[in-house]
């Protein structure tokens, strides 16, 4: 084998294993050694980032990454980097990174910190797989390595609570993930293998396939995908599993978990069936009426909250189904506005919940009503708190704009011009439950006396690894808005997509 | 290949006296040795298969239908290897784990034991088949009862009388066979057996005799009492080899003893049994007051999956549901010891193995928990497991065979067995301690270390369906 061969074949290995092996050693490492575990999880995050980068510019140029092997009879596992999966393994890569920082600040003080992170390791090792899957069979592996390494981090704290919210947890998600494997096997036995297939989806189903089956397959696997998603009414776990540690928090809603859900409907609907067959089947507007449902009822609810993890909770339901509604209107306009929310949402629900875990752990505030003034006391903390607002209110020149803009304008391309009312009317109700918070915590009087408040680090607001990978994303959630036109910004990447699943 | 064939009995059988003599310190050295040696010769066997195919051999040069055959083919192989893995790891563990005192009585009738069951995947023969039969039930029985007190001689003595019965149904259905059909060895049964009467009792009763001694749902009832009783490493091998040995022969019978006889409607009455068995079995595994009592009902479930060769190993996706019963088979042998010998550390805190003891095990047991819920992978056929491996080629064997309702008895079963082995995991990970006093003693690595090995090599299974395909079709699916 050549150097070339070996190396197209090898970079996405190296992308899974640069957070496997850290995974895998730090759960050999004392809790006390505090020292090593950072610096094994510090440096798979770094190797990883490095990858990326080197994949992202060679991939740009042209080249692909396939490796493939035969793993059962007649059926393979495919790794392969294509500019979508990539644009997740950036993503997931790029925001491990943050949470790793984050993280390492965050359990400072918790117990099992080991077990911890290297549960964590390997739901990023199974996210970068899920991105990288180069058929269903192979996207499935990951994706129950996935449900299976975020089950000890959701009841990492051991309470009763925890433990029942676990069992919900899995209750949701095993019962999601059958359904796909069900999908999955009925395809392959109807269709023989079929590896992912930009432009069209896979040669000839249609033919092959009767339409009855067709509908029946799809629906198992959409449904499936739609659990990690949280797509209405199969979203109750996600609110539920804020009791988890706030880094896992940021992997649930932004890094793995419900992306791993969304990106699992984007290859099925592109790449599997292809749009034109989804809409032939009458297939599409049913799936946009469900993203469309769960825009406002998750924004409804999100009002309700008065907890402020819980409404940051329902926000994501809200929000990740932009990028559902995106893959069900048709053109490459509101495609790129889906696909590039999956970024976009990524940057901005992570800064929140860094933002309410330092809240949390600074100040000793959970509720809504408690944050008044808390902008003069963690001027620094509420500013990503208001930019990331502002982003998920589609703000310009915020990230969430650039994805609204593209929805709407992709919406009124496809003859759908009602979804420009319900995307207006999701950020309004996006505003009315951030401005209060941004106001009250801005322009109100402090109280006497926080809840629980612990000086973490003198001279500072809190502890710098709270603080800093917050100012990082949102100086992205800007970032992304401003420079949406550059080369590799997201909005760019998803252009090269779009040419790719939509050739003119 | 005869004389290695020979050696895979003939080594455990002569090492068996060899550690009566031996004494206390002897005894456990020559259990090593051959558990060592036997993995050895079924490793050779193995790669002597890939090269060649199928061997008949005939003890001394009296062939059928007066002497002895053997017969060695890709499935027969397979399972004297995975008997030989489990074996090995078993005794490594009694050797870790428990006394030498202890360990004396039970090197004898472990090494018989494994020379029975060589013997059993080996014989071609319905008659030999008997014998180990008898062998590998009567050294089953012994070994249960070197646990001692009056719990597990009372369920060794149930066992006993459910072995003999189920012997006793054995012989006569050999008995019918011969006299209708005048001869034993199988290949020849399997072209003179015509539909009838004899043929009928035949096949009652020697699947009834088999269904109770590889306690298959619904005659099951004596196993998890035992399971309960026995030691840890007796348990292990119980649950992951002894039963699928007998499960085996209703395989070989089924499909080249009875192929004329058994129909796609009798093929359908067994696989409901299966799906009846993982259904229930399950639901009883989620109630049960003890860990290893759970594992036991959790048998009972799995064995279920395996009958489901019975309506799809003659279909149009046999290949497919040939290897995928092969590779659960051996998953589940792995990941069933690994369990056990699990619930083996639990149990040498010194408390028992009540599901309360598992309240804080993470912490206290972290090797052995992790060893657990990797094992539960298989269970619950998620990747990367061999259980994953079988139930993706199971379920596409049954949509291709047209018989879609075993995929979902398949794919809902799985989430039947997450039932159960997520509430010992929640258990687990839970931040309180057990109620009532705390653990006797701290329990060593060395232990957790040997349930960890047989659940990553349960996991190994899950790549493995390439070369065991390649092996059932090399040496012939029955």
């Amino acid at each position: 084998m050549t150097w070339t061969a070996t190396w197209t074949a090898a970079l996405p290995w190296l992308i899974v294993l640069s957070s496997l092996v850290p995974g895998v050693l730090i759960f050999f490492v004392a809790e006390e050694n505090r020292r090593l575990r950072s610096s094994l999880n510090l440096a798979g995050a770094v190797a990883k980032v490095v990858l990326v980068a080197v994949a992202l510019y060679q991939v740009y140029h042209g080249a692909t990454f396939v490796w493939r092997a035969e793993l059962l009879p007649g059926t393979q596992m495919i790794l392969r980097l294509d500019p979508l999966g990539l644009l997740f393994v950036a993503l997931s890569g790029g925001l491990w990174l943050v949470t790793t920082v984050y993280a390492i600040g965050y359990m400072e003080e918790q117990p099992h910190r080991s077990r911890f992170f290297g549960f964590f390791s390997l739901c990023v090792t199974a996210t970068v797989g899920i991105a990288q899957a180069g058929n269903l069979f192979t996207l499935f592996l990951f994706y129950e390595l996935l449900t299976l390494s975020t089950y000890p981090l959701i009841v990492h704290d051991g309470t009763r609570e925890a433990r029942r919210v676990g069992r919900m947890y899995l209750a949701y998600t095993l019962g999601g993930s059958t359904l796909v494997l069900a999908g999955a096997i009925w395809l392959q036995v109807a269709a023989g293998p079929v590896p992912f297939a930009e432009a069209e989806g896979t040669p000839g189903l249609a033919a092959e396939v009767s339409r009855g089956a067709l509908t029946a397959i799809f629906a198992l696997l959409v449904v499936g995908f739609a659990v990690k998603a949280a797509v209405v009414p199969l979203h109750a776990w996600l609110p539920a599993a804020m009791v988890a540690p706030t880094p896992v928090s940021a992997l649930l809603h932004a890094v793995a978990v419900v992306k791993a859900g969304a990106f699992g409907i984007i290859r099925v609907v592109y790449d599997v069936f292809g749009f034109a067959l989804v809409d032939a089947l009458d297939l599409a507007g049913p799936l946009a009426v469900a993203a469309v449902v769960t825009i406002l009822y998750g924004s409804l609810q999100a009002l309700r909250q008065e907890n402020l993890k819980r409404r940051l909770a329902y926000s994501t339901v809200s929000q990740v189904s932009y990028i559902v509604l995106g893959t069900a209107l048709a053109g490459s306009t509101a495609a790129m506005g889906g696909m590039v929310h999956l970024v976009h949402q990524g940057v901005m629900k992570i800064t929140l919940f860094f933002c309410a875990g330092s809240l949390a752990e600074t100040l000793g505030v959970h509720d809504i009503r408690e944050l008044r003034g808390a902008g003069r006391r963690m001027p620094v903390t509420m500013a990503t708190f208001t930019v990331a607002a502002l982003g998920m209110m589609a703000a310009p020149p915020m990230a969430g704009f650039i994805t609204e803009w593209y929805l709407g304008f992709g919406a009124l391309q496809a003859g759908q011009g009602w979804v420009l009312g319900v995307l207006l009317t999701s950020s309004l109700l996006n505003a009315m439950y951030f401005l209060p918070i941004v106001y009250d915590a801005w322009f109100r009087e402090p109280p006497p006396e926080w809840p629980e408040e612990r000086d973490l680090h003198p001279g500072w607001e809190t502890r710098p690894s709270l603080l800093l990978p917050g100012v990082v994303t949102a100086v992205l959630t800007v970032a992304f808005g401003l420079f949406a036109g550059t080369p590799f910004a997201p909005l760019e990447w998803v252009q090269i997509i779009a040419l790719r699943e939509f050739p003119p | 290949m005869p004389a290695l064939a020979a050696a895979l009995v003939v080594v455990p059988l002569a090492a068996a006296p060899l550690a009566v003599l031996l004494g206390r310190r002897g005894a456990l050295a020559v259990l090593l040795a051959a558990g060592i040696g036997l993995t050895g010769c079924a490793a050779v066997l193995l790669a002597g298969l890939e090269a060649g195919g199928t061997v008949r051999h005939a003890i001394g040069g009296w062939g059928a239908p007066l002497g002895i055959v053997w017969r060695v083919d890709g499935l027969s192989a397979l399972l004297i290897a995975a008997s030989a893995v489990v074996g090995l790891g078993v005794a490594v563990y009694a050797a870790i784990a428990l006394p030498r005192a202890a360990v004396r009585g039970a090197v004898p009738p472990f090494l018989l034991l494994l020379a029975g069951l060589n013997a059993l995947f080996l014989s071609a023969d319905v008659f030999n088949l008997y014998i180990t039969i008898e062998l590998v039930s009567l050294a089953a029985v012994v070994l249960a009862a070197t646990a001692g007190g009056g719990a597990a001689l009372t369920a060794a003595m149930r066992y006993l009388l459910v072995a003999q019965a189920g012997s006793l149904c054995y012989l006569l259905g050999v008995g019918f066979l011969y006299a209708a059909f005048g001869t034993l060895d199988i290949a020849m049964l399997g072209e003179r057996v015509k539909p009838g009467a004899p043929a009928a009792a035949a096949l009652g009763l020697m699947t009834v005799a088999l269904f109770a001694k590889a306690a298959l749902f619904p005659l099951h009832g004596w196993m998890p009492a035992l399971q309960g009783a026995v030691t840890t490493p007796v348990a292990a091998l119980m649950s992951a080899i002894v039963e699928l040995a007998f499960l085996y022969i209703l395989v070989r019978l089924w499909f080249e003893v009875f192929p004329a006889v058994t129909g796609p409607e009798t093929a359908a009455l067994l696989g409901g049994l299966g799906a009846a068995a993982v259904a229930w079995g399950s639901l009883v595994a989620l109630r049960q007051p003890r860990l290893r009592l759970l594992v036991a009902y959790s048998t009972v479930a799995q064995y279920g999956y395996l009958l489901l060769l019975l309506p799809l190993g003659r279909t149009a996706a046999a290949a497919d549901a040939w290897t995928g019963v092969v590779v659960l088979a051996i998953a589940h042998a792995f990941a069933k010891a690994g369990m056990f010998l699990a619930a083996g550390a639990l149990l040498a805190e010194g408390r028992g193995d009540g599901m309360d003891r598992l309240y804080g095990a993470g912490r206290r047991l972290p090797m052995a928990m992790l060893a657990l819920a990797l094992c539960g992978l298989t269970l619950m056929g998620l990747p990367p497991s061999g259980g994953f491996t079988a139930k993706w080629l199971l379920a596409g064997a049954a949509l291709t065979a047209g018989q879609w309702w075993w995929a979902v008895v398949l794919l809902a079963g799985s989430l039947l067995a997450a039932a159960y082995v997520f509430t010992v995991l929640s258990r687990a990970l839970s931040e309180d301690d057990p109620p009532g006093p705390a653990a006797d003693r701290p329990v060593g690595v060395a232990r957790q270390a040997v349930p960890m090995a047989f659940a990553l090599a349960s996991l190994a299974m899950g790549a493995a369906a390439g070369p065991v395909a390649a092996l059932l079709a090399r040496g012939g699916t029955p």
